[in-house]
């Protein structure tokens, strides 16, 4: 195929293999070793898009189901109404090549599902163990005007995920989504899919306009609770939000729309006292980087000592609240000071509360080598953040990758 | 002493076309445009990924106008761009030098071409 690119270097591509895209991530893995280090991404993606039409042989509702096989099938001409429509461009304008190449790659028709293949290619090159899978395009899907079809869609694809493909392989895992726009059918996900292979926690995009303080999701946070399942809170971005429709780069849209979602779920979930309310419930928050974390404990806290009134279940700092918290490092900002950055470590109280993802094949991936090759952690210190904070987080069973685990530092 | 990679006969490198040839355990892209050769490591440095893998691009420039408004984007065909298809940074195709932060840049070899073809310098 072609990629237009500027002018008469028209580039033409013939074929796409995630192998060798990726034969320098799987030199950085021999030089370092990784084969050697537990590691565990939090956030990586498939494209479930490209599986819709069996996705929505799962939909329940008869109604929704014919719409969504009617659009799913060719010759319509249009997009499939059970997902919002995307304005945004992640890729660069084709820069980042692997988006419009990905329909070239070629994988075996052996029974193994094609994403699953994709997966563990990517996996195999970087020396990554067990990912915590999301899709794509239903990132989205908390922005559906239709609270119905956001229910219908995710049951389908909490189904199909859980009897098609995690079963396949069990290096790959998955936080289920949350229709968060209904919190009772939000309820029932967990109760239902609470104990399922495969299933490590729940997930709330947290591009959506409800307040995580209403009361009728008290009773889904309690169940996590008890379950001991992680409650994640995956950034995305709405280029239609009447505030990022001021920005006209997707860079800034990006740049902003991927934090402040998170950050005003994390200031409200803090501000409410929910942390004292469930004090085991172990809270996520994925793909906003790490710098909006520094920057909203200042702020939450400098508040908080005038405003104390405001808050009154709060039994400690805002700050000290979020340091409970855990965070996914991509896409890690890497500012050519690492004083910097080693301060964000340690404000976060990274050694305990920071997980490795690469949020692979996003445009704005992370390797293990972003945390590996980090002077100012040890060693230690790096295998916590690659591994085993996840391990413990989702408390996954890693004897199928290293039988002989043992934490490292000796801890338990 | 820079031993000599042999890249390719010069028939088989035309104006626009890049050649990747392996050194050791890396690569070295080679790019002939405009009747000049450059040649860089495949190694960016973001995150390793391989740079002259991706696309060959032309500066994007703002246009301004005199009285300082925006009037669209243009590109730039005489600075041209190495962009590492991992994550898109972009390198100027002259230099190696990052364009967004000039701290970082590829590493450069020298290109010779003789009767029987083109060779870097590695
Ligand atoms: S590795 Fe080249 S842009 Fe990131």
């Amino acid at each position: 195929m072609d990629i237009p690119t500027s002018d008469i270097h028209k580039m033409s591509v013939e074929e796409f293999d995630t192998k060798k895209l990726l034969i320098n991530a799987a030199r950085q893995r021999d030089r370092r070793k990784l084969e050697d280090v537990l590691i565990v991404d939090v956030d990586c993606h498939h494209y479930e898009n490209e599986s819709l039409r069996d996705i929505i042989q799962y939909i329940e509702d008869p109604v929704i189901k014919q719409t969504g096989l009617l659009y799913s099938g060719s010759g319509t001409g249009a997009q499939t109404p059970l997902l919002p429509g995307v304005v945004g461009y992640q890729d660069v304008s084709g820069r980042v090549m692997r988006y419009p190449l990905r329909k070239l790659e070629q994988t075996p028709a052996d029974g193994t599902h094609r994403d699953v293949h994709l997966s563990l290619k990517w996996m195999d090159a970087m020396g990554v163990d067990y990912v915590s899978m999301f899709p794509t395009p239903m990132l989205l899907l908390g922005l559906h005007p239709q609270p119905e079809i956001e229910v219908a869609m995710s049951r389908a694809y909490n189904r199909w995920l859980v009897e098609q493909i995690l079963p396949q392989n069990e290096r790959i895992t998955s936080m289920l989504y949350l229709p968060f726009n209904d919190p009772e059918a939000a309820y029932r996900m967990v109760e239902e899919f609470g104990d399922r292979k495969g299933v490590v926690g729940f997930s709330v995009v947290s591009t959506r306009y409800k307040p995580v303080y209403d009361n009728a999701y008290m009773k889904t946070y309690r169940l996590m609770e008890e379950m001991g399942k992680p409650l994640a809170f995956h950034a995305s971005y709405n280029w239609n939000d009447p505030l990022l429709g001021a920005t006209n780069r997707f860079l800034v849209t990006h740049a902003m729309g991927f934090t402040i979602y998170n950050a005003m779920h994390c200031a409200n979930w803090v501000i409410n006292g929910l942390p004292e309310r469930f004090p085991g419930l172990k809270v996520v928050w994925i793909e906003s980087g790490l710098a909006w974390v520094p920057w909203l404990m200042q702020r939450l806290d400098n508040d908080y000592r005038m405003r104390s009134s405001e808050a009154p279940s709060l039994k400690k700092l805002p700050s000290e609240y979020m340091q409970d918290m855990y965070y996914s490092s991509q896409p890690m900002e890497v500012p050519n000071d690492l004083d910097v950055l080693e301060m964000t470590f340690k404000m976060i109280k990274a050694e305990t509360q920071l997980c490795w993802c690469s949020d692979y094949p996003h445009w704005d991936m992370d390797l293990p080598s972003v945390i590996y090759d980090l002077p100012f952690l040890d060693e230690t210190a790096k295998r916590n953040i690659l591994g085993e904070n996840a391990r413990k987080l989702f408390d996954l069973d890693v004897s199928g990758r290293f039988p002989d685990y043992t934490p490292p530092g000796g801890g338990a | 002493m820079a031993k000599e990679i042999f890249v390719a006969k010069s028939d088989d490198l035309p104006d626009g076309e890049r050649k990747i040839v392996p050194n050791g355990n890396s690569e070295i892209g080679v790019y002939r445009v405009r009747g000049r050769l450059f040649a860089y490591q495949n190694l960016c440095a973001h995150q390793g990924g391989p740079a002259c893998e991706g696309l060959l691009m032309a500066k994007v420039e703002e246009v301004i106008a005199e009285d300082k408004t925006y009037q669209g984007m243009r590109f730039n065909h005489d600075e041209m761009h190495i962009v590492c298809p991992w994550h898109g940074w972009e390198y100027d195709l002259e230099s190696g030098v990052m364009v967004a932060d000039p701290t970082f840049r590829l590493r450069k070899y020298d290109v010779v071409e003789k009767e029987d073809g083109i060779y870097v310098l590695a």
